[in-house]
């Protein structure tokens, strides 16, 4: 009956106690330790190559690629247009691609079109453009949501759109991968193309940001 | 070259670097990298495995644990129904490493 005086319950809900991530953690660590030390001794994998995967999508790959591709497209309209018929193929020009690319589709945003993309069903994402998601990406709350209810999503995300502006949600999935192409902003004229991918955020290729100004960040 | 073209610039640097952790710890990192390096080889590909990892998202607790945990049990159920590694070798291995001496370099 007192549970109304008692908030402190739904909040041990959301968040469990600092041990429980601990104990967690530590069987999580345990069992993947486990799982490789196994596969290592079938010859299925080797920690060094495990090692260089991981350097390599911690330091090699990330938005700074998917910020060249749409500096590009910027800048060269014949580019954009190869970009906005097959980005795979576009991508690959600049270098990049591999797993997650294979089919990869740019959208574009316009004065009266926003795009925003998500993976409802898990975490599908294009790691070569963009990196690995970042964790709100991945988490419930944003893949539930952003569907539904799209402009509020967005406008707590920071990035409040006009009415007049229709937002169009994109699923990614294991056929399609999709990125932003964002709107070229009217103050970054006369910038060359690496200039301008200093403007290219993360957040503006998946939609739920606008390309900004590098010293206005 | 990108990289070092853009350095100065915080928001698009590579993920560690602009403070924005992919991987909250070792073991997370560790789970990618060994499920990368069995589709590297060809054990599975990409489409299983996501097959299994909506599955585990789907089964598990999204709001209370990492989001590397069910990539964890994405890969072990492949890695089981491929017959490469079966859950009681598996748990067998990890009784095996609890019981190593304390101050064992755990990841």
């Amino acid at each position: 009956m007192s549970d109304h005086d008692h908030g402190d319950h739904d909040h041990d809900l959301a968040h469990p106690h600092d041990h429980d991530h601990d104990e967690r953690g530590r069987r999580n660590a345990l069992r993947v330790e486990a799982l490789e030390s196994l596969l290592v001794e079938k010859g299925l994998v080797e920690p060094a190559a495990i090692d260089a995967i991981i350097r390599y999508f911690e330091e090699q790959i990330g938005p700074m690629n998917g910020a060249r591709v749409v500096a590009r497209a910027w800048t060269d309209p014949a580019y954009k247009a190869r970009l906005l018929r097959d980005a795979t193929a576009a991508v690959a020009e600049l270098g990049y691609g591999g797993a997650q690319a294979e089919h990869l589709v740019a959208v574009e945003n316009g004065p009266k079109v926003h795009n925003v993309v998500v993976c409802t069903l898990c975490s599908c994402y294009p790691w070569p453009v963009l990196g690995l998601p970042p964790a709100w990406y991945k988490s419930f709350a944003y893949r539930s949501r952003v569907v539904r209810e799209p402009r509020t999503v967005l406008r707590e995300m920071g990035l409040d759109l006009p009415e007049s502006v229709e937002i169009r949600v994109f699923d990614s999935s294991a056929e399609v991968r999709y990125m932003v192409l964002p709107e070229r902003p009217a103050e970054a004229a006369g910038l060359d193309e690496a200039a301008l991918a200093a403007w290219v955020t993360r957040d503006a290729m998946i939609g739920v940001g606008q390309p900004r100004a590098p010293e206005r960040r | 070259m990108s990289e070092l073209l853009f350095a100065d610039d915080e928001t698009i640097a590579p993920p560690r670097r602009n403070g924005e952790l992919v991987f909250e710890s070792p073991w997370q990192s560790r789970v990618f990298g060994v499920a990368a390096a069995l589709r590297e080889r060809g054990l599975f590909t990409w489409d299983e495995f996501r097959v299994e990892l909506i599955a585990a998202i789907a089964d598990g607790e999204p709001e209370h644990e990492p989001y590397y945990a069910s990539w964890q049990r994405a890969l072990e159920r492949l890695l089981a129904a491929k017959g490469a590694c079966s859950a009681s070798a598996l748990d067998a291995r990890e009784r095996a490493l609890e019981a190593r001496p304390a101050g064992h370099d755990h990841r």
